[in-house]
């Protein structure tokens, strides 16, 4: 019998720690796939951050580093300068990239660094149990945000992406999904995208993944997911904010 | 080579260098500032990593990330700048990651001054991190034992797997010495990185640095070996120099720059026939308690601590001396360097000196 699909290479088998319904598992699948397909699962160093995905160290097979809440692009600039042929990318969700760790994160773009930053956005602190975070969207009830995100108390959602496409440093930079398969499939070609960038030297890489976080938003799954798609989506919108070398692509 | 005319920091930077880093970096700050410009041009020069970081929380964690895949890494700073880098410094105690930290102190609290200084032994010795972890602190009094210093500090950093903090004031920073680089220093056997992340396919297991034992007697077990790891420090690494011990009416306890003029001092004092020896310290944590353990001084009225603070390793002293004779203290702080005249003052009313 002939076997069609299964387990990547790219995953432990540790079972992962995330809730019933977190997309976290869909995009760990997408990048440890991606390692598998580029032939790097050996010569790849993951940066588990602060977090949900605190335990991505256990998940991906291939080496890893834990990294301080918020530093994880200083230490993938500390590893990735000493192993330039190497893979090293980090994996941070809001909270630690666009909260506590946005000065590591610009810089070690506007460095130009030649690492892969997949950047998971749940508009929410999903560990430390549902408080706001910085992409949380206006008028979004949580643990400390309890009337609702009001942009003149707690200011409004940040635009990573519209942030970091204009730093020069920046070679791609794509906001994606998981909300239903065909964002899936999209996503997953944007992290590939990320990985061969950084394969070819080309710098900076980040792939926003809008995700879902069902235990703290108080949604089922499935509506999880249509949140993601009716509310998340209009303020964050879904497309490649920028691709340096799109027009050497053509050329060729 | 012979002797060089050199200032101190120049000389944390070449000695850097000589110890074979790979990788640097740090953040601008004032009295060490010399050390980054050094390192940028040398570092360049030796097709090595040098990175001026965003912020000295940056800087730390950059160290930690070049340590955790295995290469001999540093930064230095001063008082402020330590003080942001202490998350860092215990991310590596917990990881066990080896780095050299060089510390050049200024005047504090706060922005405090940019002058000379030893407000830092509590931050050094301390630390602001969070949990049971200890550095290793070395506190040299000269350029030349800065230079052998740090030329040791990253072999007993890969050793015990541990950061080591250099921690010298201003005065040192900024003075300059003659010197001899290519003095030789005690070698020891390092074990190979086998522990490094840095790609499966250069080992058989993968390899993953991490502070974080989310079970409490499994994370115990961690803290247990840590501890066993730092009482082999106090054994084998615990450092001080006697000067001048042969049956002192006084000793004087001084560090770094303070012992330099309490060497001063006791000259003028044996002028007066008062006979005074010195413990300097070498390794800050391990503290040399065995020096006070092992004093033999019939004569011997008290000792003396002097620092350039309040008194912040008076506790350490008191702890040492363990009641067995009177202590007193003597210090200046906010960034004032005493001149062997008031040393030599707090000697002969040493009484009023006492710590009640």
């Amino acid at each position: 019998m002939e076997i069609k699909y299964k387990k990547t290479k790219g995953l432990t088998d540790t079972p992962l720690s995330y809730c019933p319904g977190c997309t976290h598992g869909i995009v760990h699948k997408l990048v440890a796939e991606t390692l598998e397909e580029l032939g790097v699962l050996g010569t790849t160093v993951a940066i588990a951050s602060v977090g949900c995905s605190v335990f991505s160290y256990k998940f991906f097979n291939t080496d890893a580093v834990q990294a301080a809440h918020g530093r994880a692009c200083a230490v993938a600039t500390g590893i990735k300068r000493n192993l330039p042929d190497n893979i090293v990318f980090t994996y941070q969700g809001d909270g630690d990239l666009a909260s506590i760790g946005i000065a590591e994160t610009i810089h070690a773009a506007n460095r130009g660094e030649n690492f892969t930053v997949i950047f998971v956005n749940n508009a929410i602190y999903g560990m430390t149990g549902g408080q706001m975070a910085p992409t949380s969207l206006i008028g979004q009830v949580t643990t400390t945000s309890q009337s609702g995100r009001d942009a003149k108390l707690q200011g409004s959602p940040i635009h990573i992406c519209e942030m970091f496409s204009q730093i020069e440093g920046v070679a791609y930079l794509e906001r994606v999904s998981a909300f239903n398969p065909r964002q899936v499939r999209i996503a997953k070609a944007a992290i590939k995208k990320a990985f061969t960038y950084q394969m070819e030297k080309k710098g900076f890489t980040m792939i926003e993944v809008l995700s879902s976080c069902p235990v703290n938003w108080g949604k089922k799954p499935v509506d999880a997911l249509k949140w993601i798609e009716e509310a998340m989506v209009p303020v964050f919108p879904l497309k490649v904010f920028k691709d340096k070398y799109a027009e050497d692509e053509k050329n060729v | 080579m012979g002797k060089t005319l050199m200032k101190g920091n120049e000389a944390i930077a070449r000695a850097a260098i000589l110890s074979g880093i790979d990788a640097y970096f740090g953040y601008p700050i004032t009295p060490q500032n010399e050390i980054p410009e050094y390192l940028s041009k040398l570092m360049f020069e030796a097709g090595k990593v040098f990175v001026q970081a965003e912020s000295e929380v940056a800087a730390i964690n950059m160290v930690y990330g070049a340590a955790a895949a295995g290469f001999r890494t540093m930064t230095s700073s001063s008082s402020p700048g330590i003080a942001l880098k202490q998350e860092g410094i215990t991310y590596l105690c917990g990881a066990e990651l080896p780095a050299v930290v060089v510390s050049v102190m200024r005047g504090g609290p706060g922005l405090g001054s940019i002058t000379p200084s030893q407000g830092d032994y509590n931050q050094a010795t301390r630390g602001g991190g969070n949990g049971d972890y200890h550095v290793i602190v070395f506190a040299p009094e000269t350029i030349q034992e800065t230079i052998d210093i740090m030329k040791e500090a990253f072999d007993i950093a890969d050793y015990y797997r541990n950061p080591v903090m250099i921690l010298v004031d201003g005065m040192i920073g900024q003075m300059m010495e003659t010197v001899d680089l290519t003095k030789p220093v005690k070698k020891r056997f390092l074990p190979e990185k086998d522990w490094a992340a840095n790609g499966t396919s250069r080992h058989s297991k993968r390899n993953v640095v991490n502070s974080l034992y989310i079970e409490s007697d499994i994370l115990e077990a961690h803290n247990l070996a840590l501890k066993k790891k730092y009482d082999k420090v106090v054994i084998n690494d615990t450092r001080y120099e006697l000067i001048n011990m042969e049956d002192p009416d006084y000793v004087i306890v001084a560090f770094g720059t303070m012992s330099r003029i309490c060497r001063s001092a006791i000259e003028m004092l044996a002028e007066k026939k008062i006979r005074v020896g010195i413990i300097r310290p070498i390794s800050l944590w391990p503290f040399p308690n065995v020096a006070f353990e092992n004093l033999d001084a019939p004569h011997l009225k008290g000792i003396l601590d002097v620092e350039m603070n309040l008194g912040q390793m008076l506790t350490d002293v008191l702890v040492a001396n363990n009641g067995k004779y009177p202590v007193g203290f003597f210090g200046r702080a906010g960034g004032v360097v005493p001149e062997p005249e008031e040393v030599v003052d707090a000697i002969l009313h040493f009484k009023n000196r006492v710590v009640k």
